[in-house]
């Protein structure tokens, strides 16, 4: 069950984007999101021409629009909260099939739906076209303090071997016939949680050992950087520019 | 003779919680040396290794590596000199890739660029895992990681390599791939393990510790050949398996 986890979302493949560095790609999605964000709700065609431009990259990603899909799952608790809006808003409401919905709350909802399903896509887009390790090695290279890009790539490594952990506790306590049955179980999963934290600390010690035997002194090395040229800067350049001249028509004309 | 490259006398340390790990050690292993450190589960076998690259400082005694006394001031060039490999390669491998994590020590000593680069190739080479540079650790079957692990601390150039337990886990073929490679690896090796066929392929001398003293040293062959002294330490060899039936290497 190993190696599973932290690369679920990363699609191996050839594709023009798996080629770009890491850096640009975080730079262009971060930036065409909030280009997204700042977008009046009532601006339909800018949606329309933001929602393109995140098909192209889909498109452009080699990655099936079926795969896309299927992670929207994630979306759903954030729509289901939103699908509340139109029953609970206030102010000039209209009828659909008999029932009476807030014109404000259905204008919320779509803003959720549009802004959250965009910035989804986009977010799918850069975790299938770029190794984890690489995303660290852009943020390096964004100066993230190499403090934070650590303390992430140890996230990273470990996190399997955590859940490996929890695993076999768990194929243990079925071993010797113990069944979640009811509310009550949750106390034993509460003390197998406990004991994964105090597993976890003291592989953290030896971990650190480890560190300290082979002359760590506080200051993790730099990661090998991903090559980048001219043109990746430029593309993504335009990209997020594109986005923002269409964010600024918009608020300038709502 | 020459300087030892471990030399330790009258060794003593006790846990903060009172529990006694090891009393009067006295311990010489001289350079090209190969020694197994036996003992049975709880003996202080681990404690005495993290003495010798002053992980823990010694509470009475001293330590000294190729003629530098573990202290506090010491201790990155004590770190240099004695690579200790531990038992579990999940710890030890943190880093993104394998040629990363390889890098780690020698980048803590001040080595770039091509140096670097040269240094992590030859350790790689040396364990006959150059073709997993790029591989993310978690990517490696066991053996694979023990051997990149290796590599970790041989990218340093120590003066005494330590291993600790390096065979557990492992399948019988990773663990004859692994002889060989120690067998082939130029520098002073001492092999901690309760695996006493294996002390006995790999080295020349033993060294038993027994509740944190040491009972025996010498030979390998004569000790493991003396029943009396294996049974009274809680050690012996599986299945009755006597020492005189099996091959000299």
């Amino acid at each position: 069950m190993s190696g599973s986890h932290t690369h679920a979302l990363y699609r191996h493949g050839h594709s023009p984007l798996h080629g770009v560095a890491p850096q640009v790609k975080i730079v262009g999605a971060f930036g065409v999101v909030i280009a997204v964000v700042l977008t009046p709700r009532t601006a339909f065609w800018a949606f329309a021409v933001y929602g393109v431009v995140a098909l192209g990259l889909v498109a452009l990603a080699h990655i099936p629009p079926a795969y896309v899909a299927r992670r929207a799952v994630v979306l759903a608790p954030f729509l289901l909260v939103a699908l509340l809006f139109p029953l609970v808003g206030s102010g000039e409401r209209i009828d659909v099939l008999g029932v009476s919905l807030s014109v404000d709350g259905l204008r919320d909802l779509w803003n959720v739906a549009a802004k959250a399903g965009l910035g989804f896509t986009i977010a799918v887009v850069l975790a299938s076209t770029t190794e984890i390790t690489d995303l660290l090695r852009g943020l390096e290279a964004l100066h993230m303090p190499r403090i934070v890009t650590a303390i992430i790539g140890f996230a990273v490594r470990y996190i399997d071997i955590v859940a490996a952990d929890f695993t076999r506790m768990r194929i243990a306590l079925a071993s010797r016939g113990y069944h979640a049955r009811s509310v009550r179980a949750w106390a034993m999963y509460a003390r197998t949680i406990g004991t994964m934290f105090m597993r976890t600390y003291e592989r953290g010690e030896r971990v650190y050992l480890a560190m300290l035997s082979r002359v760590y002194t506080g200051t993790m090395p730099a990661l090998t950087g991903v090559p980048v040229s001219g043109t990746q800067w430029a593309a993504a350049v335009a990209l997020v520019g594109s986005a923002m001249a269409v964010m600024a028509v918009s608020r300038t004309i709502a | 003779m020459s300087t030892p490259v471990i030399d330790i006398q009258g060794l003593g340390f006790r846990y903060p919680d009172g529990t006694t790990a090891l009393v009067d050690v006295d311990m010489h292993i001289h350079r090209g040396e190969r020694v197994a450190l036996l003992g049975p589960n709880g003996a202080g076998k681990t404690t005495l290794i993290l003495h010798m690259n002053g992980i823990h400082l010694p509470q009475s005694g001293t330590v000294t590596v190729s003629g530098l006394p573990v202290a506090p001031d010491s201790l990155l060039d004590i770190r240099r000199r004695v690579g200790i490999v531990f038992q579990d390669p999940d710890d030890q491998l943190f880093m993104p890739t394998v040629r990363e994590d390889v890098a780690f020590g020698p980048a803590n000593l001040g080595l770039e660029g091509r140096d670097l680069d040269e240094r992590v190739d030859r350790a790689l080479a040396m364990v006959e895992v150059a073709d997993l540079a790029d591989r993310p650790p978690n990517h490696l079957s066991f053996g694979q990681k023990r051997r990149v692990a290796i590599a970790g601390v041989m990218a340093m150039r120590p003066e005494i390599l330590i291993l600790d337990e390096p065979t557990s886990n492992l399948d019988p073929a990773s663990r004859v791939d692994l002889t060989e490679i120690l067998n082939e690896l130029a520098v002073t090796q001492m092999i901690v393990t309760h695996d006493l066929l294996y002390a006995l392929e790999t080295c020349d001398r033993s060294i038993i510790l027994e509740a944190g003293r040491i009972v025996a040293d010498g030979p390998t062959w004569d000790i493991l050949g003396d029943e009396e002294l294996l049974a009274a330490h809680r050690l012996g060899l599986p299945g009755g398996l006597k020492v005189e039936n099996l091959k000299r290497r």
